[in-house]
């Protein structure tokens, strides 16, 4: 004990420092390892279980990788893992697109952008499951606004629901992940573009410079950092995006709305199969995990061989 | 000069701003109408004859009658009599879940805006990374984690996975604040021979309150809108239920009392509304202005 005492006394004011930092940082450390590091090695260890409700707190079996072989030889997993994927490209594309169009035009210099500001920010303030109850009806073909819309334009015949149709439902519930998800990245998109220093603009604008050309040679390069970092945090959260989905279809119809984070839920919690679950959670990690390496990676390379800053730390 | 539009360019401004928040808001304008209408006229649909198109009078007809009334905003208290209790669960866990994130964030921004010791990136990096790992996929093991402590079907089942999950934004975002702190004032601070406690409470906390506020805001939004997941998985208990789990009560057996349903969640929505609209200069202007800095 007293051996401890004297290793942990700090000799250097350096030293000091560490210590006093730790200590302040250990409560929040604290909670990161019981709420996120343990369940995280403990989904690890139960994907190899066969655990159910019966046997969660202690009595699983141990499988091997039976989870694993079942889960990615299952019949349906590579069209659960590519529509996963093209989920989120595609959200996460338009997600970006909106919100640069969006900062690009808050960010100008006209009146009521304030009102404007404000006014765009509702989907992301409100309760996600509340947003999905509006689009829920928007999307409902007898009484929704949607549907009816386009019968009046002529679009369809009668009522068209929405969700009741597999290529529908899908692209609806990316409407709806989009409408949530783009306020944030408008917001700090804007945010990035009122980092820019005035005088490179000014300059530009001496020089002669089209608005759009200032767009993509100063706006552009000036935000990447912001916009790659925002568009891989986006990524990840529309990848487990899970309440839209499980409100607006629940997976269906037909599993055409099901992606890996609903499979993992469904397989969890609906049918306690947790080992069967864990593992699908651990292919979640796994799959994001490399996703984010080579994202990161193909951009640091892009950025050497263009100049952008690169990734924001 | 340069930030002078042409007559064309405002219009063309103008007309992409309005697109762009009628997307945002149409749901919510969606959800209004509903909430207005009986449910009588919210399921008659005027039928149109066979091989005729739809007039703009019909497609009006389907969303606005003359009986249109605040009704449903009086009847959801009778229907779902716990109405209150949910909506009181929902700003309770949101409190909660804020000041409990706060007493963590604090101290571990502190440290990481005022000290360079090692670990420091690599840790900064790890709280950030917890991000990755959002509460779907540690369902099981949050699940078994409450169970073990005996806290599943009580509030601690939905404040403990609030907080852990947005402690790292919280001290990500304070951090940045805590940074624009000149540091002589600490520097004089210890120089009078305060000790580093003393300072934090008494020079630097004072000084950080409107960093804070917009730490405590955004909290306190992420809060409000997540807790969707944990309720449905981690309670069962009626009386602790939030709102958006407890609105699904409106879906009946035999039918699903929209407009009451619409009207309840609009009310539900404005506790954070209000809080948002108060506070949205400083919380826009706090955001930004901590995303710029690096």
């Amino acid at each position: 004990m007293s051996n401890l005492m004297q290793m942990l006394k700090p000799k250097t004011k350096a030293q000091t420092t560490t210590l006093f930092a730790w200590a302040l940082i250990a409560p929040a450390a604290l909670v990161m390892f019981w709420v996120v590091v343990w369940p995280l090695y403990e989904t690890f260890r139960l994907s190899f279980t066969n655990s159910t409700l019966g046997t969660l707190m202690g009595g699983a079996e141990y499988v091997g990788w039976e989870n694993y072989e079942k889960a990615i030889g299952g019949r349906k997993f590579p069209s659960i893992v590519t529509r996963t994927f093209y989920w989120m490209f595609l959200s996460v594309g338009l997600k970006v697109v909106l919100g640069l169009i969006g900062a690009t035009l808050l960010a100008s210099n006209i009146r009521g952008r304030g009102i404007f500001r404000a006014l765009v920010m509702p989907p992301w303030i409100v309760p996600i499951a509340i947003g999905c109850f509006g689009w829920l009806w928007l999307y409902n073909g007898h009484f929704g606004l949607l549907s009816n819309f386009a019968e009046m334009a002529g679009i369809t015949d009668g009522p068209y629901s929405f969700l009741a149709y597999k290529q529908s439902a899908f692209y609806s519930a990316i409407v709806t992940d989009v409408w949530i998800g783009t306020p944030m990245v408008t917001l700090f998109f804007l945010a990035a573009m009122q980092g820019v220093p005035r005088d490179l603009y000014e300059a530009a604008y001496v020089d002669g410079a089209s608005r759009w050309y200032r767009f993509r040679r100063i706006t552009m390069p000036q935000i990447m950092p912001t916009v790659i970092s925002m568009a891989l945090l986006s990524a990840i959260w529309t990848f487990n995006s899970f309440e839209i989905i499980w409100i607006l279809t629940e997976g269906g119809p037909r599993g055409a709305t099901t992606t890996l984070i609903i499979d993992t839920f469904k397989t969890a919690i609906f049918s306690y199969k947790f080992g069967a679950g864990a593992t699908r959670a651990v292919l979640v990690c796994l799959l994001l995990g490399v996703f984010s390496l080579i994202y990161l990676t193909v951009l640091g390379w892009v950025g050497k061989k263009y100049g952008y800053a690169g990734v924001q730390k | 000069m340069m930030d002078k539009y042409s007559l064309l360019h405002k219009i063309g401004i103008y007309t992409s701003i309005a697109l762009f928040i009628t997307f945002m808001l149409l749901p919510f304008v969606e959800m209004f109408i509903a909430s207005l209408r009986p449910l009588t006229h919210l399921f008659s649909r005027p039928e149109v004859p066979l091989g005729e198109t739809m007039s703009f009078v019909d497609f009006m007809s389907r969303f606005w009658s003359d009986k249109m009334s605040f009704q449903a905003y009086r009847d959801m208290w009778v229907t779902v009599p716990q109405l209150p209790r949910y909506i009181f669960n929902s700003v309770f866990l949101a409190t909660a879940v804020t000041f409990i994130s706060l007493c963590f964030v604090i101290p571990a921004a502190y440290a990481y805006a005022r000290f360079s010791f090692k670990g420091k990136s690599v840790s900064l990096t790890l709280f950030l990374a917890v991000n990755m790992f959002t509460g779907a996929v540690l369902l099981i093991p949050l699940y078994k984690l409450l169970r073990m402590y005996g806290l599943l079907n009580t509030y601690w089942a939905m404040i403990i996975p609030g907080v852990a999950f947005l402690i790292p934004q919280g001290i990500w975002l304070l951090k940045t604040f805590l940074e624009k702190i000149p540091y002589e004032l600490e520097e004089a601070a210890f120089v009078d021979g305060a000790s580093r406690l003393y300072t934090l409470r008494r020079v630097i906390l004072p000084l950080a309150v409107p960093g804070l506020i917009v730490v405590g805001i955004a909290i306190f939004i992420g809060a409000y809108a997540q807790q969707f997941l944990f309720a449905i998985t981690f309670n069962q208990n009626r009386d602790y239920m939030p709102l958006p789990a407890g609105i699904f009560e409106f879906i009946g057996y035999q039918t699903v009392l929209w407009n009451e349903m619409m009207a309840a969640s609009l009310v539900g929505v404005l506790p954070v509304l209000f809080i948002f609209l108060f506070m949205q200069k400083h919380l826009v202007a706090g955001l930004t202005s901590g995303a710029v800095k690096e």
